[in-house]
């Protein structure tokens, strides 16, 4: 099945949750917001909600900017 | 001589120096910029992470939160829409409700559309956020901004990244007049005299990127600007003279030897 990650396609094999997802991308859960279908994720959530099929997930976090 | 401390929303900052995180060369530079600049909060973007190279180091690496408060900025953003979900990402990402607001109106000057940050405020301030709007050195916006429930206005000095100095320093004058809320001169800075500029006419505080990170020696400049807020603002508090038109002789007409006394 296909998501589309931060803009792109991305393939995974089954649901999964948010945690899953970040450690599957080596990303520390603690330093980013997650938004799932245009609703973003609280982080204590992460571990219940589950991503699949066609969802669209948006990973941020901070960089230089003035 | 005694200041009163900079207070925005609440929160007391011991620097009246705010400085961005952006261009800087690496982040080793920008830690030490940090360091030398004396500030307390510092301005951070809130973006994608690369998801395809995940080598690249963390920015928050680089920053001590035990002593820097972190504001997320909604830079880039063109829409109140977009400025406002990318307020609330950067929310979640951090560990404020502060924001630096941003609503760009144009792409070459990169002016604020007032409208919109406008919207954009009333929202997040009924969201519980912190809002701190970059907005034009008008006055009537800045009023208008403040009415919506911003924590602080931050004027434009000049567009943002041009190193212009402060354009309109009246109308900085009269935002100040106006506002019930701390004024912050943010984009325009070039160099020292400039920050230095910006408080003498009473702006409670800088915010700058570019002129530090973009300096030759971003360490050094960080270090001047430290120094031109404080200067700054004490001219401020200790009031300027009035300019006047011709010489008025610091030493004394009496005594000149050679003189006949009359």
């Amino acid at each position: 099945m296909e998501i589309t990650l931060n803009g792109e396609p991305y393939e995974i094999d089954h649901p999964l949750t948010v945690v899953a997802l970040l450690e599957r991308l080596d990303i520390d859960a603690r330093r980013v917001a997650v938004e799932h279908n245009l609703t973003i994720i609280k982080r204590h959530r992460f571990p219940d909600v589950v991503i699949g099929n066609g969802d669209q997930i948006e990973i941020v976090n901070f960089v230089g900017g003035g | 001589m005694n200041d009163t401390p900079f207070v925005i929303a609440g929160r007391t900052f011991l620097s009246r120096l705010i400085i961005g995180t952006g261009k800087y060369s690496s982040h080793a530079v920008m830690k030490r910029a940090h360091e030398a600049s004396g500030a307390d909060m510092v301005t951070v973007a809130v973006r994608r992470v690369n998801i395809s190279d995940r080598s690249r180091e963390s920015l928050l690496d680089y920053i001590d939160t035990s002593t820097m408060f972190i504001l997320p900025n909604t830079a880039g953003c063109y829409t109140a829409d977009e400025a406002i979900r990318t307020a609330r990402l950067g929310r979640e990402a951090g560990l404020s409700n502060w924001v630096k607001l941003e609503v760009i109106g144009d792409e070459r000057t990169l002016f604020p559309d007032n409208e919109a940050l406008i919207e954009a405020t009333q929202v997040l301030v009924r969201e519980g956020f912190v809002v701190l709007p970059y907005t034009n050195d008008d006055p009537i916006a800045c009023r208008k901004l403040q009415d919506a429930g911003a924590a602080a206005v931050m004027p434009l000095g000049a567009p943002i990244g041009s190193g212009l100095g402060i354009q309109n320093p009246n109308n900085i004058r009269i935002i100040r007049e106006f506002a019930r809320v701390p004024v912050i001169v943010d984009a325009g800075v070039g160099t020292a005299s400039d920050a230095a500029i910006a408080m003498e006419l009473g702006a409670d505080g800088v915010l700058m990127n570019t002129a530090i990170a973009g300096a030759d020696e971003p360490v050094a400049m960080a270090t001047a600007m430290k120094h031109a807020v404080i200067a700054g603002r004490l001219a401020y508090l200790a009031g300027r003279i009035p300019r006047k038109m011709y010489a008025t002789a610091s030493s004394p007409v009496e005594g000149m030897v050679g003189r006949l006394t009359t």
